[in-house]
């Protein structure tokens, strides 16, 4: 069982003489430290020049190049890795703020859940309790006109957003005065003046709606010469949805043309009550990417400042024109899939252990 | 209870019945002590549904079950209850979220010789996999010139739920009722979904089995006939659930109820109503349709789905070519309301067919006066 280990960034060691990319020991869980940022420039081959080792904590990018180089560069990643911690620096006002948008989080879930035990609400209703670092790490550093699509579980996606609390919570009673006029409900928020485009209730569909919100971006800034057109997009999505076609296509369309695209994976290892390990070949998320030539990491999704500074690396990148990144966020929710959810399949131990795990990081 | 046992067929043969032994015994003996302990034999159409699936499982090692969530899960909405434990992962298997691959899958396997039942956790989640439903499944007996089949089953819960909202609620019994190659089969209540059900899976055709997710729970007398192991219904046959001779309403699925409520409430005012179960919309029972509208001369069809090119359409069109000269009015065609249906509770009853609108088309058919409107919210 994979623990909630503390970050892994990865490199897959390449070997050019095999011709095939294998990261050897990368399928024990828990393996951490000789691993980094898989980079590759556009046009870049493998077995190109070296590029830049930036690391504060998370982020390395290093390049595909000769074994030997990669495993310089993993000592490297091994030694700043053990004083990580410190490097995780963030201003009094930006923690303030995403411990302001974490908590909003989780309080509005919460009083989703009694509202609909209350029969305020109906329908399909899907918490993202436990999963908050992921959306605050990531959105909130996203300006106002860049895009995010989500799945069903898409409450606090649309809080982080910026899309006004009361919206939302109207939005689920079904009002007029919900950010869907009460037509769209729980998985269905749309937010044209935030830039949050759904809100999908069958689970792969936003992932072609963010590539295509980011060729849009692309096409502006090329086709229409607008120089200011540089709004990145977000997919965010599940481990279930790992296995989806439109995934697999996706990914291989954004890196093609290089879109400013980011795909967060919050891998909580259940979908619905199918557990990652029954359902998954390779179940490490964050190897999809390297098979299609773009950058990926994997981040422990619990801790929104690990979060937030893969994050700034990806949105730097795509807003740069670097292309897109795929990163699996590992994560867990604290509820049941839906609230109609018996969830009898997960142990109600492995449960508990999440929560003081989240608990511990703020302490 | 054992003497009473050994006298119950049906009974008996679950519990020899299937690969699993020991453990598909005690699995069999709770499935039948719920079904048959009830002395006045009602089952839900769940149970209907669970218990046609597993005799034909034991009847037929080439049956296998996949879906998400129907193994260990139970099923989605628990109607592969208890499979998984009887016959095996080998048989019952848990699919990840990958409904063009595993559709495709199916009907391969279905194409060099096993049964696939695949479910999709709603109809919706199969316009992933419809290139497969209709491009490998419908057409390939045709374009194989009759020599490969594919006997298979898609099965799932079709239409509208309760607050589930657009992307969940759609009705896919006209899409699919267009494609020549498939059967679409829609059953009402528990007697629908055991025999149709059996009789699909002996089908050696892809068959389209669209249920409906709100009437899984509904309890339905059936007589012992039912219950048996070798209980099937023709495809392609619908049933008059009820006789009357003033006006025909033909509908499928959970509007059957709300037909047959209507249908009582009419009656008081002295208006009898014929109501068609159709079971089956690919092959449409046209036969019995308009032999039904030529008893009564005028026609109502009902139907939760969208107006433009519905089942309904078809119906109307059907009777006009062919019963013309018998019809005393104009056709009515009671359809969901044209819109993606909304989540808003109150919405959402506006956008579906409620039974005083079924009442108040009957009156106009029968060219009685309209009482007020009231409102339905």
């Amino acid at each position: 069982m994979a623990a909630l280990s503390s970050l892994r960034v990865v490199v897959p060691q390449v070997d050019i003489t095999r011709g095939a990319s294998g990261a050897q020991g990368a399928h024990s869980a828990g393996a951490v430290g000789d691993k980094a940022f898989f980079g590759l420039r556009s046009g870049q081959r493998l077995g190109a020049e070296v590029g830049r080792v930036t690391l504060r904590g998370c982020g390395v990018a290093v390049p595909a190049g000769n074994v030997r180089a990669t495993a310089a560069a993993s000592k490297v990643v091994k030694e700043k890795a053990k004083s990580e911690k410190a490097q995780l620096l963030v201003t009094k006002e930006e923690g303030l703020e995403l411990y302001e948008d974490m908590v909003l989080g989780r309080s509005f879930e919460d009083m989703c859940a009694q509202m609909y035990y209350r029969g305020k609400m109906f329908g399909f209703v899907h918490l993202y309790n436990g999963q908050e670092a992921v959306s605050t790490g990531f959105i909130k550093l996203l300006r106002k006109e860049d895009y995010v699509t989500s799945t069903y579980r898409d409450h606090v996606h649309a809080l982080s957003k910026g899309v006004p609390a009361r919206q939302v919570m109207a939005e689920l009673f079904g009002k007029t005065t919900g950010c869907c006029r009460g037509q769209g409900g729980s998985m269905h928020m749309f937010s044209a003046e935030h830039g949050l485009l759904g809100g999908f209730a069958f689970i792969g569909e936003g992932i072609p709606v963010a590539v295509g919100a980011a060729f849009s971006s692309k096409y502006k800034r090329e086709v229409l010469k607008d120089d200011k057109a540089d709004t990145v997009s977000i997919a965010f999505f599940g481990d279930g949805t790992a296995n989806n076609g439109q995934f697999f296509e996706c990914l291989n369309m954004a890196q093609l043309w290089k879109l400013p695209v980011i795909f967060v994976v919050e891998n909580n290892l259940w979908a619905i009550g199918m557990s990652h390990y029954r359902s998954t070949s390779d179940v490490e998320i964050w190897k999809k990417g390297p098979a299609f030539g773009m950058a990926s990491a994997h981040v422990d999704g619990m801790d929104v400042l690990k979060v937030r500074e893969v994050a700034k690396e990806a949105v730097a990148r795509a807003r740069r024109g670097d292309g897109p990144t795929l990163i699996e966020c590992e994560t867990y929710r604290f509820r049941g899939h839906s609230l109609a959810d018996p969830d009898e399949l997960r142990s109600p131990g492995k449960i508990g252990q999440s929560t003081t795990q989240c608990l511990k990081e703020f302490d | 209870m054992l003497g009473a046992l050994s006298r119950n067929r049906p009974l008996l043969a679950l519990l020899r019945g299937g690969n699993g032994g020991d453990k598909a015994a005690s699995a069999a003996l709770w499935a039948a002590s719920k079904r048959f302990m009830s002395s006045d034999n009602t089952i839900t159409v769940r149970e209907a549904l669970n218990s046609a699936i597993d005799e034909e499982m034991s009847a037929d090692n080439k049956v296998f079950v996949m879906g998400e969530e129907v193994g260990e899960y139970q099923g989605a909405y628990k109607v592969t209850k208890g499979l998984l434990q009887k016959f095996g992962p080998d048989r019952v298997l848990d699919t990840p979220i990958t409904e063009a691959g595993f559709t495709g899958l199916g009907v391969g396997a279905a194409m060099y010789g096993l049964k696939p039942i695949v479910e999709f956790m709603t109809f919706n989640f199969a316009m992933q996999a419809i290139d497969h439903l209709i491009n490998s499944a419908a057409k390939t007996n045709y374009m194989s010139g009759g020599t490969i089949n594919v006997p298979i089953v898609f099965r799932g819960p079709n239409g509208a739920a309760a607050g589930v909202a657009a992307q969940h609620s759609q009705c896919f019994a006209a899409w699919y009722g267009q494609v020549p190659g498939l059967k679409v089969l829609v059953p009402y209540d528990a007697e629908d979904a055991r025999g149709l059900m059996k009789a699909a899976i002996r089908d050696p055709d892809p068959v389209v089995f669209l249920e409906n997710e709100l009437l899984y729970g509904e309890s339905f007398p059936v007589s012992q006939e039912v219950l048996d192991p070798s209980f099937t219904l023709p495809i392609g046959k619908a049933k008059i659930m009820r006789e009357g001779d003033d006006l025909t309403i033909v509908t499928f699925s959970k509007m059957v109820g709300y037909a047959l409520k209507a249908a009582d409430e009419l009656a008081k005012e002295g208006i009898s109503v014929e109501v068609v179960n159709l079971r089956s919309i690919r092959p449409l029972d046209r036969e019995t349709i308009n032999a039904s509208v030529r008893k009564t001369s005028r026609l109502l069809t009902l139907e939760e789905g969208w107006p433009q090119h519905g089942v309904g359409a078809e119906i109307c069109a059907s009777v006009v070519e062919e019963s013309f000269y018998y019809l005393d009015a104009p056709v009515e065609r009671i359809c969901g309301a044209d819109v993606p249906m909304p989540y808003a509770a109150n919405l959402e009853r506006l956008a579906v067919p409620q039974i005083d609108d079924v009442i108040r088309a009957a009156r106009r058919a029968c060219f009685r006066k309209e009482e007020k409107k009231q409102a339905t919210a």
